[in-house]
């Protein structure tokens, strides 16, 4: 029950007195109240600033942190209070929301940092309050759409590939990002070229060229130099087709290849040339045939794998789908009313151009889209004015859906910036990690080869860095696992030379997981000489001679007042290896 | 028109995510689970309330839904030992965890586990660890079993080591092992032959190195 009835209900009680007079039978004994505890004032210490309030406050939300005896977990008893390392200024509003019963959401927060606060406090986001609810929902949905965004950009095939692909699926990704490779990009260049000079070539051969001698009639240039064009037609033809069927060899999925638009749109550029050269010589089936060279003019689309823009437009006109139906079914019905009222007023005038509906349709789109071509005009006074009705709504029907589109178009495009920006930083990002990644492997092998397993007292040991505990912790933990297997650690240098002499063909022990580990450093080391092979073994060998001794220098000291997010799985971690000292047993030394 | 639309969709990807969806994800998102109290993980472990207090703060704040998942406990473990493959064993440690076997770990299983590794005995000690070893909960330690949990380990070693791994070697990890602890020779290890054998073995060797460790692990909170 909302904590503002709760208030009420003493006086609800008091007033049953009413009901003593009419009461058919004796009236129940009221409850005893066990903990009729005073109220008291408690201290909540946020980050320093201190929150009060009384313990009924926060027991009105019985499943939340500050409600529940969770809350116990983060009692100072020292200073008397509770104590959150937290965001204060968050605090507020969560407070608030005790006292009030609503939650508000700050809009100057970020969603995240405020989701954050929920789930620590146990809160469910529901019962923001319908003042706020609007603005929490969507920035909400803004983020999630934006880190879908991040995610996909992510996977994108700009990830480098994974080493063991075959052929096929090296040409797809040639194919589909051209700046993988020299090849892909030398052939993305080869391929634009020759759509651009497809298309030139099918316009320049409509322009009329000077006439042959003895011939008065300007004749197009494509039929003046009707075998420089076939050849040129042909060449970016075979190129075309190459494309195209390297594409379907190389394609995953070779029946969702060829449904997909640009297959459709590639195939359709080079089935004029074939069907032309296998048709023959015919008046009859020709006419048809040139009809189907108007096909040749979708090469242009091809365009659209080169140009980022081209695609843009298209998928905006894809996600405003249901605007531009919009536009489409009202100018229909526009054009049908109007063309209608156009003839019907028109149809006494003699010699008028409005002969029916359907060419009237013609004037009434004129009209709308504010064209005004002027071959059909109204000549009636009725027809002027239904004309000039026309015009003007025309305007409105159009101007509408407009704005819809074009702030579609402008998000989509802010978008597409930031996938581009974001891909850039992504390389950035990768390697960051990596060498963050690799850091942790090198600081253990650093430390490996300062000798840092050697007694305290040594020489070697003052050259030591200085090592969080948290570095210590984990460096005993990579410790204990390769005493669990008995092998160690190496970086991919060491790894590759090792594997480099034992193709050679030196004698290694066969056994390296039972027999000891003197044995197999002997025998690798003396044909390299390297100081670094040699140093590995030397502190292996000390390592299998002192190891309660290694174990008892790798103090860990009590941290209290440390990082206690790390140690705490940290701790928990390290004890798994728990799991790993029987499995040592099988190891002689052990 | 409608054509022109039509074929200037080129390689575009769905990308709308519909607003029902997002209303459902956004009433399931809050899992939270609360401990029980202060005073009764204090009976049930062998923690004090201060060093509670210390678990809890560390655990909330990983995890302030109060749950882990296997998920979240696989990357954590492969932070640790990036160089190899830590997923298998974390598998197989989680479900050690997971007591009530729901695909999550609440701060009592967290707790519990952590009271036996840390205060426990040693009896308490080894049977967690076969628990561990024990896949399938059935009581028995088969070879297969023991082959995955060795198999797991070594993948965190990763490929780069001193030697090399072959491919038989944690097979003969494994048949070194069942030398050890299977006493009757069933195929099978047991728990009470387990903890005989771990029990034997270290009180011979003298290097103890169970105790030395488990020395050093109990300040490391």
């Amino acid at each position: 029950m909302a904590a503002g009835v709760a208030t009420w209900l003493p006086f609800a009680r008091a007033a049953a007195v009413g009901w003593l007079p009419l009461a058919k039978k004796i009236m129940p004994k009221p409850p005893v109240d066990k903990k009729s505890r005073n109220d008291e004032i408690l201290f909540v210490n946020v980050s320093g600033i201190r929150f009060q309030t009384w313990k009924n406050t926060l027991d009105r939300y019985p499943d939340t942190l500050l409600g529940s005896s969770e809350k116990e977990f983060f009692y100072n008893e020292d200073t008397q209070e509770y104590f959150f390392d937290r965001d204060p200024e968050m605090f507020r509003h969560i407070l608030n929301f005790y006292r009030t019963g609503k939650l508000h959401y700050p809009r100057q927060e970020c969603i995240q940092a405020f989701d954050e606060e929920l789930a620590f406090y146990g809160i469910v986001p529901d019962i923001i309050g319908d003042c706020c609810m609007e603005e929490y929902r969507d920035r909400k949905k803004e983020n999630q759409e934006r880190l879908a965004e991040d995610t996909e950009a992510e996977n994108a095939t700009d990830t480098p590939l994974p080493p063991h692909s075959t052929s096929r699926e090296r040409l797809w990704r040639a194919f589909e990002n051209p700046h993988t490779s020299t090849m892909a990009l030398v052939f993305y260049y080869v391929t634009g070229f020759f759509i651009a000079v497809s298309v030139i070539a099918n316009v320049v051969e409509t322009v009329p060229c000077r006439p042959l001698k003895g011939s008065k009639k300007d004749l197009p240039c494509g039929e003046k130099y009707t075998l420089a064009f076939f050849c040129m037609d042909t060449a970016c033809v075979l190129i075309f087709t190459f494309e195209y069927l390297m594409r379907l060899f190389a394609a995953p999925s070779r029946c969702k290849f060829m449904r997909s638009v640009m297959s459709v749109i590639d195939v359709v550029a080079i089935m004029p040339y074939y069907i032309g050269l296998v048709m023959p010589e015919n008046e009859d089936v020709s006419g048809a045939f040139v009809t189907l060279r108007v096909f040749r003019v979708f090469r242009i689309f091809k365009f659209s794998r080169h140009s980022q823009g081209l695609r843009i437009l298209g998928y905006t006109l894809k996600s405003c789908a249901s605007e531009l139906g919009f536009l489409l079914f009202s100018l229909t019905m526009a054009i049908i009313i109007f063309a209608t009222v156009m003839f019907y007023a028109e149809k006494g005038t003699k010699g008028t151009n409005f002969t029916s509906i359907p060419a009237s349709f013609w004037y009434t789109i004129v009209t709308m889209t504010t064209l005004g071509y002027g071959d059909m005009v109204p000549n009636t006074i009725a027809g002027k004015i239904f004309g000039s009705i026309c015009s003007l709504s025309g305007v409105l029907v159009i101007a509408l859906p407009v704005p819809v589109i074009v702030s579609n178009f402008s998000r989509i495009y802010h978008q597409n910036q930031r996938a581009d920006k974001m891909r850039a930083q992504q390389k950035v990002r990768l390697a960051r990690i990596r060498l963050a990644k690799k850091g942790t492997t090198n600081a253990f092998l650093h430390y490996k080869e300062d000798g840092g397993f050697q007694d305290r007292d040594s020489d070697n040991a003052l050259c030591l860095k200085n090592r969080s505990a948290f570095e210590h912790q984990h460096h005993h933990l990579l410790h204990c696992l390769e005493k669990t297997t008995n092998h160690e650690f190496t970086d991919e240098l060491t790894f590759s030379e090792m594997c480099m002499t034992e193709s050679v063909g030196y004698r290694t022990s066969r056994s390296t997981s039972i027999s000891s580990q003197q044995g197999v450093s002997t025998s690798c080391c003396p044909r390299r000489g390297k100081r670094r092979a040699i140093r590995l073994a030397n502190s292996t060998v000390s390592v299998s001679r002192g190891s309660i001794q290694e174990l008892d220098t790798l103090q860990v000291h009590k941290t209290s007042a440390g990082p206690q997010r790390c140690l705490t799985l940290k701790g928990a971690t390290r004890l798994l290896t728990i799991g790993g000292p029987p499995l040592c047993l099988s190891q002689e030394h052990c | 028109m409608g054509a022109v639309v039509g074929t200037l969709t080129l390689q575009t990807r769905q990308r709308r995510p519909s607003r029902d969806k997002l209303y459902d994800d956004l009433e399931l998102s809050v899992v939270c689970h609360r401990p029980e109290g202060l005073e009764q993980l204090e009976a049930q472990t062998n923690f004090s309330k201060k060093e509670l207090k210390v678990l809890y703060r560390g655990f909330k704040n990983e995890c302030p839904s109060g749950v882990v998942n296997e998920e979240t406990f696989k990357q954590i473990y492969s932070q640790f030992f990036p160089h190899g493959d830590a997923s298998t064993y974390a598998h197989y440690l989680f479900n050690s965890f997971d007591s009530s076997q729901n695909g999550s770990i609440k701060f009592e299983d967290f707790v519990t586990a952590l009271s036996i590794l840390l205060r426990g005995t040693t009896t308490e000690k080894l049977q967690w660890t076969f628990n561990l070893y024990d896949i399938n909960r059935d009581g028995y330690i088969n070879k297969e079993e023991m082959t995955d949990i060795v198999k797991a380990i070594y993948d965190m070693m990763g490929r780069f080591t001193y030697p090399a791994l072959k491919t038989d070697t944690f097979k003969q990890h494994v048949d070194a092992f069942f030398q050890k602890m299977d006493k009757n020779r069933d195929g099978v290890v047991t728990l009470d032959e387990f903890i005989l054998s771990c029990q034997e073995v270290y009180s011979t060797c003298s290097c103890s190195k169970w105790h030395t460790m488990h020395t050093i692990f109990v300040v490391c909170i």
